[in-house]
């Protein structure tokens, strides 16, 4: 295949980016996403260019590192998969592909396609997680889960926190990011104890961070590659009606709510 | 040639832990906060360490190559965990476990480290389910078990096929909740690139920030790495893109020993190399294993065949026929070797000729396809969307491929290496799985090490030191600083000129350790590629291309430090493999198997430990052994006909 590429290249967090053309030609329909960008970096090298700078680790989609928007998608055409799982066949000889970074506020670009999604982080430090010490804890089968509570919490456990679905929603909200883990939470006993605490202060920290509002559009459900179901954020809404009424977030709230 | 001090503690294999954590020394809670840990790593091993130690009250400090501390290659992990809870009753216990481990690692780990592993493992469980984990349940509430590669009974837990993920994620948010306290500090987008010695003690890194190129020093009391293995020195592995030896081998050549490198597991349920594009493998959990039947056809004009019409007569189930007891659940080295065997004579399928098939068709047709659905539902995806052939209709390709390492620095009972105050956790040191590791224990290893062994052993370090006070100012950070500088500098230098690409060396690299130190290695190869590595070692520091700069984020830099080491401890690994002239786990031989063509170890002449010591550049390196002796388990041939 044959293909022509216009990738966002940007220097750095400071520096304007633009739009560079690239041929890639003589591309493997058996290639992954990423080997193709591999191999026309191999070939920049060898001209002397510097090669575009994308994030990936696992390279099997569960790590989260890498994304991408591919002609106006994040983690391109196809559901349910990341960057790094979306192959070459998913595309026509000819094609002219546009590769942009996840863009957001709350998400700075570092350089070309890779951005500081540190933003995620503090989300998750804000409280989400259970407060337990390591040391001797109750058997594990102290308390029963019912199958079905444990496949819900585990649906929503599932997510990668890639941030497609920032890049995905017009507001730029992660409100499918942070309602992922207050779902997860809400439906096990061991997240009960700090329910209240918890979705307030994430709530808080997403608002802090710079993060819209969701709107109930709906893109971020399509776009993650996990297919995390926007009815989480219908269970964090409800979490935090619960819960605002009884607790005062620790962090100053930037204006508006989810 | 010295002996090593594994201090293991004396008295009977089951007390040793306790007794050994009664007589350890404490540090005062008031003090905890005057001490400093620096962890190298955020997998299992590191964050659960991290989290930990800051619980305990000292100050941490936490670095990791990746963006966030939540992409460590443990997410990888699919399976499970093994614990001896014997909630299904089917006679498990701390002892088969151990028994299992020992044996599984073909009697060449350390019985006293493996017991302990074993006994915490139930531990791990309960801290996991505390931190809201979840893991998979039976309809009654109770936490559901199944049995994987190599074990008779149904010990493992998981979580779908994402066990790695949803434990790795415990302890990430432990770990997060330690950071929004302060208690640790985290340090993301840092590669550490030496280790600083003081008075011969490990007190602190130098690192790189990855955003900006600068280099930073940090001071400690005592140094952790929880880096993962070096599979990636074979280029394509299950291995995540940035997984590398790096911190590990500096650690190396400032003096901590490593263990045993020529101990790698070759996974046997991956899909197939399918183009030399190819960036990594991507493993098929062999929890499939428990449903799918491996096989070949017998006859090599059927191997291009729809394998749907080709005759339950004319299947050789290899597996089942030649280990009837065990079957398709043999050990991991076992059915890789078996695999290359059957693709040795030609019986190999797919458009290359290496892989064998792994078909559900019978389980869906026992148990529904709904069933195996649940079961492995985003396994099957996962393989669809690489290869395009939907696995519930048509068989799944797999061949072997690099997955994990045994070998690493060598650590003493208490996750010591040889450097006073520098630890090894999980993947990276060397201490459990012995020659060869069995399913579902790593991610019960590197918890075991950080949750539930280094908070205790660590204080007995800190408790019985007098630490002088160092600082970042002292002349030892910035003689680490300018030898990194240097080597930066060296490499940006050369690669201004040079004309291969990192990538170009690295596949070259991968695919001679691949050929001569993998699956199945003899004296020929070994030397041939001792000798390689020296060429294109010299090769690289000549002729490598590089762009851009030192002073900015430039994965090719990264990558080409990282390629420099493996090109080093490729030597290391082929010299390790060619002094142990016996087959055991992961290590094959060919000199050394009996009449059938299996693995024959020689205990009388290497049941021990091989830890080698950097003697200096192009130095041959020199060997110390640790013997194993083992009081309670009798030394048996590993079979699993």
């Amino acid at each position: 295949m044959n293909l022509t590429l216009q990738v966002w290249r940007q220097e750095n967090a400071t520096k304007e980016g633009r739009f560079v053309t690239y041929k890639a030609d003589d591309i493997s329909p058996d290639m992954s996403f990423l080997e193709m960008l591999d191999l026309v970096n191999e070939r920049l090298i060898k001209a002397g260019e510097r090669p575009i700078e994308f994030e990936s680790d696992c390279r099997e989609g569960i790590c989260g590192s890498c994304g991408c928007v591919i002609n106006g998608q994040a983690h391109g055409p196809l559901r349910g998969v990341t960057t790094c799982q979306l192959h070459m066949r998913s595309f026509k000889d000819g094609d002219t592909i546009v590769i942009e970074p996840f863009r957001a506020k709350a998400f700075p670009i570092i350089k070309d396609l890779v951005v500081d999604r540190g933003s995620f982080d503090r989300i998750i430090q804000s409280g989400g997680y259970v407060t337990v010490k390591t040391g001797p804890q109750p058997d594990g089968n102290a308390t029963p889960i019912g199958k079905d509570v444990a496949d819900k919490a585990m649906d929503a456990a599932a997510c990668i926190g890639c941030g497609a679905c920032v890049a995905a929603c017009p507001n730029a909200s992660a409100a499918l990011f942070t309602s992922a883990k207050v779902a997860h939470m809400s439906y096990l006993p061991q997240g009960q104890v700090e329910a209240h605490k918890r979705v307030v202060n994430m709530i808080a920290r997403h608002d802090a961070e710079g993060f819209g509002n969701c709107t109930n559009i709906g893109e971020c459900h399509a776009a993650c590659p996990k297919e995390i179901s926007i009815q989480h954020i219908a269970i964090m809404k409800k979490e935090y009606i619960c819960a605002a009424a009884n607790y005062e977030p620790e962090i100053q709230r930037s204006e508006g709510a989810i | 040639m010295s002996t090593l001090n594994s201090k293991v503690p004396s008295g009977d294999l089951k007390n040793k832990w306790d007794s050994h954590k009664a007589n350890l020394k404490l540090v005062n809670p008031n003090n905890k906060r005057k001490h400093t840990v620096i962890v190298v790593g955020t997998g299992l091993a590191g964050a659960s360490a991290a989290a930990s130690l800051a619980e305990l009250g000292y100050n941490v400090l936490n670095f990791c190559v990746q963006d966030s501390a939540r992409r460590a290659h443990s997410i990888a992990a699919q399976g499970g965990i093994n614990a001896s809870k014997n909630y299904p009753n089917d006679g498990d216990s701390v002892w088969r476990l151990f028994y299992d481990t020992i044996k599984g690692g073909d009697f060449r780990a350390r019985e006293a480290n493996v017991y302990r592993l074993a006994q915490v493992s139930a531990n791990i469980i309960d801290q996991c389910v505390a931190q809201g984990v979840p893991f998979a349940r039976e309809y009654g509430g109770a936490l559901a078990n199944r049995s994987f590669g190599g074990a008779q009974l149904s010990r493992t837990f998981y979580a779908r096929g994402q066990t790695g993920q949803q434990l790795l994620l415990g302890a990430y948010q432990a770990l997060m909740k330690n950071t929004s306290t302060g208690k640790v500090k985290m340090f993301s987008r840092r590669e550490m690139l030496d280790l600083v010695l003081v008075d011969g003690k490990a007190r602190g890194i130098i690192a790189r920030n990855l955003v900006t190129g600068q280099l930073e020093k940090y001071a400690a009391d005592a140094v952790c790495i929880a880096t993962g293995g070096y599979g990636r020195v074979y280029f394509l592995s299950t291995n995540a893109f940035n997984s590398n030896a790096t911190a590990a081998w500096r650690c190396y050549k400032r003096g901590a020993y490593f263990a045993n490198p020529c101990y790698v597991q070759i996974h046997p349920t991956c899909i197939p190399v399918s183009g030399h594009y190819q960036s990594k493998l991507t493993l098929m959990s062999e929890s499939l294993r428990n449903d799918g039947r491996v096989w070949v056809p017998k006859r090599k004009e059927d191997t291009k065949k729809d394998p749907n019409t080709i005759a339950e007569s004319e299947r050789y189930y290899y597996l089942e026929e030649r280990y009837p007891s065990f079957g398709n659940l043999v050990p991991r080295d076992v059915a890789s070797r078996n695999a290359k065997d059957v693709c040795d004579q030609g019986l190999g399928v797919g458009a290359s000729g290496q892989a064998v098939y792994l078909d559900f068709r019978d389980a869906i047709r026992r148990d529904s396809e709904k069933v195996i659905r649940e079961k492995y539902g985003n396994l099957f995806d996962m393989y669809k969307q690489i290869t395009g052939e939907d696995p519930y209709k048509v068989p799944m390709k797999i061949y072997p491929a690099v997955h994990y390492t045994m070998g690493g620095l060598w650590v003493d009972y208490n996750l010591m290496t040889t450097i006073p105050g520098l630890y090894a956790l999980g993947e990276s040191n060397f201490s459990d799985h012995g020659a060869n590791r069995l399913g579902a224990s790593a991610l019960m290893q590197g918890l075991a090490d950080g949750y539930f062994v280094i908070p205790y052993t660590i204080g007995d370090y800190i408790a019985s030191e007098k630490f002088k006070p160092v600082t970042t100012d002292s002349p030892e950070f910035f003689e680490a600083e300018k030898n990194v500088r240097a080597n930066i500098n060296k490499l940006m230098d050369v690669g201004s000129r040079g004309k291969k690409t990192v990538i170009e060396f690295y596949k070259e690299l991968g695919q001679l350790t691949w050929d001569k130190v993998g699956m199945s290695r003899n004296a020929e190869g070994l030397k041939f590629a001792i000798n390689r590595y020296q060429e294109l070692r010299e090769d690289f520091w000549s002729n490598l291309k590089l762009t851009g700069t030192s002073e900015e984020y430039n994965k090719y830099l990264e990558l080409a430090g990282r390629v420099a080491d493996f090109l080093e401890l490729g030597e290391l690994m082929a010299r390790d493999a060619l002094h142990r002239e016996e087959s055991c786990g992961g290590h094959f031989r060919e000199e050394s198997q009996t009449a059938e063509g299996e693995a024959k170890r020689n205990d009388k002449d290497f049941c021990y430990v091989a830890a080698w010591e950097y003697k200096g550049a192009n130095q041959e390196p020199s060997l110390h052994k640790e013997d194993l002796s083992f009081e309670n388990v009798k030394l048996s041939e590993r079979s699993y006909k």
